[in-house]
């Protein structure tokens, strides 16, 4: 499929095409614990580096098919979004964005530290069997998956969690362990986009997971309004765009950018599309048949 | 048939005692009110009540099953809803969304079902839309249903919460200064509104409440709390009638 | 041995408590974890060095510029970058705008001098002194010395002035000061102000200890000694202050007895450890939350 595609559009755009897809996967799983369920999480880029490393050591060490090694990657994220998830979620926000922060830290430290991962020199030689149709069908599945949960008992559920608590508690949910979901799914999804992300560039290094990944993912999520499937797919391709349309200013790329969330958060502090999410678009749609009917 | 029990009830926190050996004995199909000068210990009762709060002595018993200790979430699943004193809605769902959140107690689909899409999943969200659009008809917010729960006028909000908390089909329904801030047209239709929940849904109705025509116009019994005692209970006119009542909270000529 | 990573973790202890209080200063009066502050910590290192090589300025000289600036920056940027945010949007927005700023700030210093290590000229010639078996440098002395009287002058200030008195109402009740008649947004100016001109310190002096400085130091740094303020109990100054002190300590005795590979993760460790066990620090007040 990919030799296909590069017959019609170049290399360069295929990659950037495949990198939103990665993104877009990440930016969802950060959307579900963050966006949609309210609890802050600045730690995503661990779950990421787990799902990278896990998915790369089954593949090259232990010679573990694609689909497995990721699915292998993902679930290692996602058991360790679980382990720590329990004792965390009862913290308040800002103290759970605390510890969020400091288990990334950790992780990256540890991969530095860690032997078969390379430490810091990184992993190479891992198979770059991640394409752009592995990718964006997976995307596609992930959304798909992504808005029947949202719209959902369970999806509700979540963004009571994130607007009251306590009422939340009221109407019979038991928020500790849907906060604990959330986190875990997050986690998987993070693991999962940190699985294509190795077996895509075929290179990792525990320097790629740092505390500024997390915060480019968290932008994603908040950039386009946070909760909202769309919301997050518009802030996901504007800021994986951003960079490489920003290389024009080269050196100073992360001067505009810094410059740019602080504008953004000053004009858009709830992002660009509020929280727009698929049935509004849906009923903004819907009036305007009415209108044409009428006419 | 007492639906809810109160058994010498203290709560305290740190040096202060904001309850001291409460009894009280809510009937089935009751409209029970509780009231009591600021500070009495009314929401603190409901907290309690509602698992908010450990009680630090004392027995609360609902269809004879203790509730100490029992966290929020499964009180509710019960069948005791509640609402707020400051509205606690969820300001950036719509409104039907809200409505329907309140029935999560009663249904089970967990989220791999949800996300499949399985049979039972679509049965239940189907079921939960009835259900939310009955109770919105009955409010009279049907045709805001799409509508940001933020976006409603306070008296609709106030109705929001109450659908809300009828949403689990409870047996007991817990107000929380219902008529706060409502002009005395409000008040009038929330009365309405209250007598005409308990004979529909045949539940039980316990309130907290500062507006006296409202409370002795509704209630079948009332109880009185002082400094987290209480001080009186009967039937309105006998609690009117109470000299201590008189005293404490209502004033003479009340 | 043991005395000797003892003194080493409180001279690395102080650096970290300085900045740590500018991290809980803020937090407890706008409830904003300013991720910015690393870097102002970084430019106080950077001014300073500007100052005593190109100006050729004594080295106390050169750290009273370097705080004098930073207080200037620290309220430029609240001014700019926070306040616009205060009470219309979420606390998230706050938060992605402080990462902003940080991120700007260490693009803009890594544009004027290079991505690479500046050294800190030799301004302080080592003494060493002997205490019973333990060496201590005189620049240790210094750092702790100096460390100690700005906080004494910190606690001071907050305790006894006027203003110290404003500064503290306004951390328990923002709205309630400002109906009481406090101007609250020069306290919040004042606050940034302050907390800037200790990071620059703190900033001086790693400068002059390490001997290193590179433009993105603020952001392990300023990492650890949010780290620290947490430990101590965030919105806390005595907090901070026993946090910095405490994790320096740790962080050094880690080094030596355990694993000096695991140096960084030590902070962060201890950061998770105290959220599980103790989320409100070690002089921190527990607040229960009203229904």
């Amino acid at each position: 499929m990919d030799a296909f595609l590069t017959q019609y559009i170049d290399a360069y755009y295929l990659r950037i095409l495949v990198l939103i897809g990665i993104n877009l996967i990440l930016a969802l799983g950060l959307n579900l614990t963050t966006g949609v369920t309210g609890q802050l999480s600045m730690g995503h880029a661990g779950f990421m580096s787990i799902g990278a490393y896990t998915a790369a050591i089954m593949s090259v060490h232990l010679g573990v098919p694609f689909w497995i090694a990721l699915l292998g990657g993902a679930s290692m994220a996602a058991l360790f979004g679980f382990i720590i998830g329990i004792p965390t979620l009862r913290l308040e926000g800002d103290y759970l964005a605390m510890v969020t922060i400091g288990f990334a830290e950790i992780i990256r430290v540890f991969f530095l530290n860690f032997e078969p991962g390379g430490k810091a020199v990184g992993f190479s030689g891992i198979p770059a069997s991640t394409t752009f149709s592995t990718v964006w069908i997976l995307v596609i599945v992930v959304i798909f998956l992504n808005a029947r949960l949202l719209n959902s008992r369970t999806g509700r559920a979540l963004y009571a969690i994130r607007e009251d608590e306590i009422a939340a508690e009221s109407a019979g949910i038991n928020t500790t362990r849907l906060k604990v979901l959330a986190f875990t799914l997050g986690a998987f999804l993070g693991g999962l986009g940190g699985g294509l992300y190795a077996h895509y560039m075929s290179y990792i290094n525990p320097q790629d997971f740092g505390f500024m990944k997390s915060i480019e993912i968290l932008n994603m999520v908040v950039l386009g309004g946070m909760g909202s499937i769309p919301g997050t797919a518009i802030g996901t391709v504007i800021l994986t765009l951003a960079p490489e349309l920003l290389r024009v200013v080269a050196d100073y790329r992360l001067l505009f950018y810094g410059a740019l969330l602080v504008i953004l958060m000053i004009f858009r502090p709830n992002g660009l599309l509020g929280d727009v999410r698929v049935y509004d678009i849906k009923k903004r749609l819907g009036r305007k048949e009415v209108k044409s009917c009428q006419s | 048939m007492s639906i809810l029990t109160m058994k010498k009830i203290t709560q305290e926190f740190g040096g202060l005692r904001a309850l001291h050996d409460v009894d009280l004995q809510v009937g089935e199909k009751q409209i029970f009110g509780i009231i009591g000068p600021n500070g009495a210990g009314k929401t603190t009762l409901f907290n309690l009540v509602t698992g908010m709060y450990v009680p630090t002595a004392g027995e609360l018993l609902f269809k004879g099953q203790r509730l100490n200790q029992m966290p929020p979430y499964n009180i509710a699943r019960l069948g005791i809803g509640r609402t707020f004193q400051n509205i606690r809605l969820f300001d950036k769902l719509s409104v039907i969304d809200n409505v329907k959140v309140g029935s999560y107690a009663v249904t089970r689909t967990g989220f791999i079902q949800n996300m499949l899409g399985l049979p039972r999943s679509r049965r239940e969200e189907h079921w939960m839309a009835e259900n939310a659009h009955e109770l919105l008809q009955m409010m009279g917010l049907e045709d805001k249903k799409d509508e940001y729960a933020a976006s409603l006028a306070y008296g609709e909000q106030r109705r929001l919460e109450i659908a809300r908390a009828l949403a689990l089909k409870p047996a007991l329904l817990l107000l929380d200064e219902p008529a706060a801030g409502m002009t005395p047209a409000e008040k009038e239709e929330l009365m309405v509104l209250i007598r005409k929940i308990r004979e529909e849904m045949s539940l039980t109705i316990l309130l907290v409440e500062h507006d006296m025509n409202l409370v002795m116009n509704i209630c079948d019994k009332i109880a009185v709390l002082n400094y987290g005692r209480k001080i009186a209970e009967g039937s309105p006119d006998e609690v009117k009638n109470n000299q201590q009542v008189i005293q404490s909270y209502l004033g003479v000529g009340a | 041995m043991f005395w000797a990573q003892l003194i080493n973790g409180l001279t690395l202890g102080s650096t970290y408590a300085l900045i740590a209080l500018g991290y809980t200063m803020v937090y407890g009066i706008i409830q904003l974890i300013n991720f910015a502050h690393g870097e102002i910590y970084m430019f106080g290192a950077f001014v300073g060095l500007y100052l005593v090589t190109a100006a050729g300025v004594n080295i106390f000289i050169a750290l009273l510029g370097a705080m004098l600036f930073c207080m200037l920056l620290g309220i430029v940027v609240e001014k700019v970058a926070y306040r616009p945010l205060r009470g219309k949007s979420s606390r998230l927005s706050a938060l992605i705008s402080a990462i902003g700023v940080s991120i700007f700030l260490s693009t803009l210093m890594a544009l004027l001098r290079g991505t690479n290590t500046t050294r800190y000229p030799e301004i302080i010639t080592r003494h060493t002194y002997h205490l019973g078996s333990v060496d201590v440098s005189s620049l240790q002395i210094i750092i702790l010395v100096v460390s100690a009287l700005l906080m004494l002058g910190l606690q001071l200030m907050i305790q006894k002035t006027r203003i110290g008195k404003a500064m503290r109402a306004c951390s328990e009740d923002l709205d309630a000061s400002y109906l009481m008649g406090i101007n609250v947004n020069r306290i919040i100016s004042f606050t940034f102000a302050i907390g800037s001109a200790l990071a620059a310190a703190g900033g001086v002096m790693v400068g002059l200890y390490y001997n290193a400085v590179w433009p993105y130091m603020g952001t392990m740094a300023g990492l650890k000694a949010f780290a620290a303020a947490v430990l101590g109990g965030i919105g806390s100054v005595p907090g901070a202050m026993v946090g910095g002190l405490s994790l320096g300590v740790m962080e050094i005795l880690g080094v030596a007895y355990l694993s000096s590979s695991y140096k960084d993760a030590i902070a962060f460790a201890v950061l998770i450890l105290v959220l599980i066990v103790r989320p409100q620090g070690i002089m921190g007040k527990k607040i229960s939350k009203k229904v």
